[in-house]
Formats: structure tokens, C-alpha cells, sequence
């Protein structure tokens, strides 16, 4: 159980730092704003989490402990989180892909016979409703949008496609659930829906691809380099 | 979340109690919905459109009609989904031109 959590809270935190990576980089000033408070609801939530998952473990165990200093076999999250931003297109659409699963795995957690994780579901579901409604909005605007536009959002999605499959191996939510909302948002963003087989899948089990290395070297290493320090 | 309860702990303090424990709940979920007239009316007074719609009523993500905080008037667009703060869209008023933060339904 507390592995489950913990791969809640390390997606959560992954993404948000992600995306945290665009604060001062973006488009314009108010897509700038706009996935910088994006990134804030996905650290706010990866903290809900660990505060719990932290609870349970008991000991010394706190928040900070399991953010910082958990090293790379440790983190349980998805591949797909810690993918690099690429561009504007490639980043707009993990976000429509990751926040889509997880506002479907989310209302199943509602249920969950651990209140808490229910609760912090039930608040994130606020959330992640608005982090949908805006990247459909960009993967509208930009597959159905110049030529270009179009040819990054194809290069996005064959990028990332690979690893949606992973999201899905634990059967709390499945596949087809999740293509019937893709879907029609492709539909009407005028996108085909890459046809790779190809699978990557394994950052579940802690085995992940080279970029978590680089993202924790920088997240942890105040951590790392001062230990308990604190703002 | 962290400031909230500090300013309760110092609140209560110089109220004179001593054994303050501040625990955070997440069920039930705070809702805009449970925001009163009153509070909305001081939203706006301060420069913030309220919430339009009840977030029960499922109608709350549709095309809203967001008045203008400064001159009332519902000729308003949407300039960013996200505003100051991930609550709040940023809006423009056509009629006055100014830009204001919009109190999403939560």
C-alpha cells in the first residue's frame, strides 16, 4: 500500500517539477503563469501525499525525506513524467495524456478504504479538471493549427506514446477508458493516433530512464549538500 | 497552507490561549461553494470577479459570463485559463478594458 502512494506522490512531483522547469521560459506571459501554477497544484498534491505516505512509514520518515532523499531506484513513478519537456507541443501534450489518466484513476481512488487518499483525491479531481480544459484547449489549437504547429504535435505524440501503455499495467485504469476521451479530442484536433508497439515500461519498478538522474541531481542536491536545511 | 496556520496559532495566542494544536482536514474538500454572498460581494469590492456557478451544477467548466469586477459590465473575455494564482482565470473587460482575476468554481 504505501509503495502505491508513494508512486502517486513521486508522478505528482516528477511532472510538477517538470513543468516547473517552463516558469520564466514560456510562450507568453500568461501560458508562462498558466503552467507554472500547473506545476504548484502537482507539488501541492505530491506534498498531500508524502505527508501521508509519510505518516504511515512513522520513524523519521517526513515529506522532505521522501522527496529528497530517495534516489533514483527508489522512485516508483511512471516514465512518461520524467521525459523532458521538449517543446511547447511535447509538453502541452504529456500534461493532456497524464492529467486525462489520472482524473480517471483519481475517481476510483475516491473510493479507496484509505480516507485520506480518498480526501486528497477528492481535492486534486478540482484540479486536474482544469489542468484537462486547458491542455485540450492547446492540443486543439496546435494540431489544428498551421502546418507546422501540426508536424510538432505529431512528433510529440509518437514521442510519448510508447510510454502511455505503462500507465495502465496495474488495471485500476484501463486503456480503452482512457482512447475513449483521447480519442475524439484527436478527432477534432484533425491528429492521427500513433500506430507504435513499441514499450516502455518499466519505471514502475524503479528502473528509469536517464533523465530522473539529471532531475533529482538538481531537485535533491540543497538537500544533499546542506542536510536538514530549511527555508 | 503553511501561512493559514500560523496566522491561526498567532490569532489564537493573542486571544490568550496557550496549547494551540492546528490540524489540516481534506475531507470534505473545501468548495467555492460554500463561499457566502457577503464574501463574494468583498471578492469583487476588492477587484475579483466571484464564481459564477455552483460546482455541483456540472455546468461550471461551459462558456461562462464573467461580469466586470470594475463597471459591471458582462462583455468580458477570457485571456488566460490561470491567473495570479491556480484558482483564478485571467479575464479582459471589453467594455472598460481592464484586465481582472476571475475566482474559478472549485
Amino acid at each position: 500500500m504505501i509503495e502505491k502512494i508513494l508512486q502517486l506522490a513521486d508522478d505528482a512531483l516528477i511532472l510538477g517539477h517538470r513543468n516547473s522547469e517552463w516558469c520564466g521560459h514560456g510562450p507568453v506571459l500568461e501560458q508562462d503563469i498558466a503552467i507554472s501554477n500547473i506545476a504548484l497544484d502537482y507539488i501541492g498534491l505530491a506534498r498531500n501525499l508524502y505527508q501521508h505516505a509519510a505518516s504511515i512509514i512513522g520513524e523519521e520518515a517526513t515529506e522532505d525525506t521522501l522527496a529528497y532523499l530517495r534516489d533514483v531506484t527508489d522512485f516508483k513513478n511512471h516514465l512518461i513524467v520524467e521525459l523532458p519537456n521538449g517543446d511547447w507541443a511535447q509538453t502541452i501534450l504529456r500534461i493532456f495524456f497524464f492529467s486525462t489518466y489520472q482524473s480517471l484513476l483519481y475517481k476510483k481512488l475516491l473510493l479507496d478504504s484509505d480516507k485520506q487518499i480518498a480526501a486528497i483525491a477528492e481535492k486534486s479531481l478540482k484540479e486536474i479538471t482544469y489542468h484537462i480544459r486547458w491542455s485540450t484547449d492547446w492540443v486543439l489549437r496546435l494540431g489544428d493549427g498551421t502546418v507546422e504547429s501540426k508536424e510538432r504535435m505529431i512528433k510529440a505524440a509518437d514521442y510519448v506514446w510508447p510510454y502511455i501503455t505503462e500507465l495502465f499495467t496495474d488495471d485500476i485504469v484501463s486503456k480503452e477508458e482512457w482512447l475513449a476521451i483521447i480519442e475524439p479530442v484527436f478527432t477534432e484536433a484533425t491528429l492521427p493516433i500513433p500506430t507504435t508497439t513499441q514499450l516502455l515500461q518499466k519505471g514502475i519498478e524503479g528502473q528509469h530512464t536517464e533523465h530522473l538522474g539529471y532531475i533529482l541531481a538538481e531537485m535533491q542536491y540543497l538537500q544533499r549538500a546542506y542536510p536538514n536545511s530549511e527555508w | 497552507m503553511d501561512v493559514i496556520s500560523i496566522q491561526i496559532k498567532l490569532a489564537l495566542a493573542a486571544a490568550g490561549f496557550t496549547n494551540i494544536e492546528v490540524k489540516q482536514v481534506l475531507s470534505p474538500a473545501w468548495t467555492t461553494d460554500w463561499m457566502t454572498e457577503a464574501g463574494k460581494e468583498k471578492l469583487k469590492a476588492y477587484g475579483i470577479a466571484p464564481p459564477v456557478r455552483k460546482t455541483f451544477d456540472k455546468m461550471y467548466l461551459e462558456e461562462l459570463i464573467v461580469a466586470c469586477p470594475q463597471c459591471n459590465a458582462t462583455n468580458t473575455s477570457v485571456i488566460s485559463e490561470f491567473g495570479s494564482t491556480a484558482c483564478k482565470a485571467l479575464f479582459k473587460c471589453e467594455d472598460c478594458l481592464e484586465p481582472f482575476d476571475y475566482f474559478k468554481c472549485h
